[in-house]
């Protein structure tokens, strides 16, 4: 759940980037970290193994203006991928308002990523929460493969495994050269701080 | 549960706690987080340059995997940690089970002293937070 300070009229907002090892979750914020450098006050926070995977979370606060008179901190955190720790991702998810779910369009991960989408579901669910109403964004991550031979999946098959019951706007992208990554981002923002606003009306 | 908003009022009666019971004593900054790694407030004597946002993202990570850490050896919570430094020290205590209360400090401070301080301040900003819920 956001926290609303009135006194100093500060909303902050939780944005998670979820999905399989491997997929990219790190990558975008590390893109964001670097493009919007000038919103971003303090350093990225990145728990990660000595192989560089994550252990905990990344996280990196971000500052988008004001509406209606309140400053708006958006907190972005992504979750480790691995399949083991999935009590740690269950943690992270905790007072979530926003989604973003980073898929692989490499092939090989196809069952992964839909494994990943229903563990999603589960987690949300013991918070009470449900995928089918939590501001959720769907990234076809890594398409820039294509261009190096690696076989990766038609955007088409991707929808229909991820996104056929959803129906949540989605955004092929490149998180290593940033295509995309900044739309995903601005989408997932968007529906979250419209989610919040009807909330409190 | 009441939580996601707090009024004005509220909150200034909560840093007046703080201020008086905890930055007077000499602590460098004091926080308040949720469990979601959300700031409630913050506080500090003027001089400390902390991060709070990333404090409190990785304090809340911190508590949530110390109460895993409990249910594993059989107990229900860990209510209390506190982490030693050579120049600065940070005790955590929890307020109840949605709040946490964050002190930072330096060696001129004993812990038992700052302890007992926390624990009054505990009190009296449970009783305010609760008024909110009536």
């Amino acid at each position: 759940m956001s926290f609303i300070n009135l006194k100093d009229k500060v909303v902050q907002v939780k944005i998670v980037y979820y999905g399989p090892g491997r997929c990219g979750k790190t990558t975008n914020l590390e893109y964001v970290n670097r493009k919007f450098r000038d919103q971003i006050q303090s350093e990225m926070v990145s728990l990660k193994t000595h192989g560089d995977r994550t252990l905990f979370f990344d996280f990196l606060p971000f500052d988008m203006g004001q509406i209606k008179g309140y400053d708006i901190k958006i907190q972005l955190y992504t979750v480790p991928g691995q399949v083991k720790y999935n009590a740690t991702r269950k943690l992270v998810l905790k007072g979530v308002d926003g989604v973003v779910f980073v898929a692989d369009a490499m092939e090989k991960q196809r069952e992964k990523n839909i494994r990943s989408l229903n563990q999603l579901h589960e987690n949300l669910q013991a918070y009470k929460e449900s995928i089918f109403k939590l501001p959720l964004v769907i990234q076809y991550n890594k398409v820039d493969l294509k261009d190096h031979g690696v076989p990766i999946l038609p955007t088409a098959v991707l929808r229909k495994d991820l996104n056929s019951r959803l129906k949540v706007p989605d955004f092929e992208a490149s998180a290593i050269t940033g295509y995309n990554v900044a739309a995903t981002l601005k989408k997932i923002i968007s529906s979250t701080v419209v989610s919040i606003q009807k909330k409190l009306l | 549960m009441n939580y996601g908003i707090v009024s004005q009022e509220q909150l200034e009666q909560i840093d007046t706690i703080l201020a008086g019971k905890l930055i007077k004593l000499g602590v460098d900054c004091v926080i308040i987080i949720d469990m979601a790694g959300n700031i409630i407030t913050a506080k500090d004597n003027g001089e400390s340059k902390y991060d709070v946002y990333s404090f409190a993202a990785l304090a809340a990570g911190n508590f949530a995997t110390v109460d895993a850490m409990a249910k594993l050896v059989g107990e229900a919570e860990f209510s209390l940690l506190f982490h030693k430094g050579k120049e600065s020290n940070i005790h955590f205590s929890k307020i109840d089970d949605e709040l946490l209360l964050i002190s930072m400090f330096g060696k001129d401070i004993s812990l038992g002293f700052l302890r007992l301080n926390v624990v009054e301040a505990i009190e009296q900003i449970r009783k305010v937070w609760e008024a909110n819920r009536d």
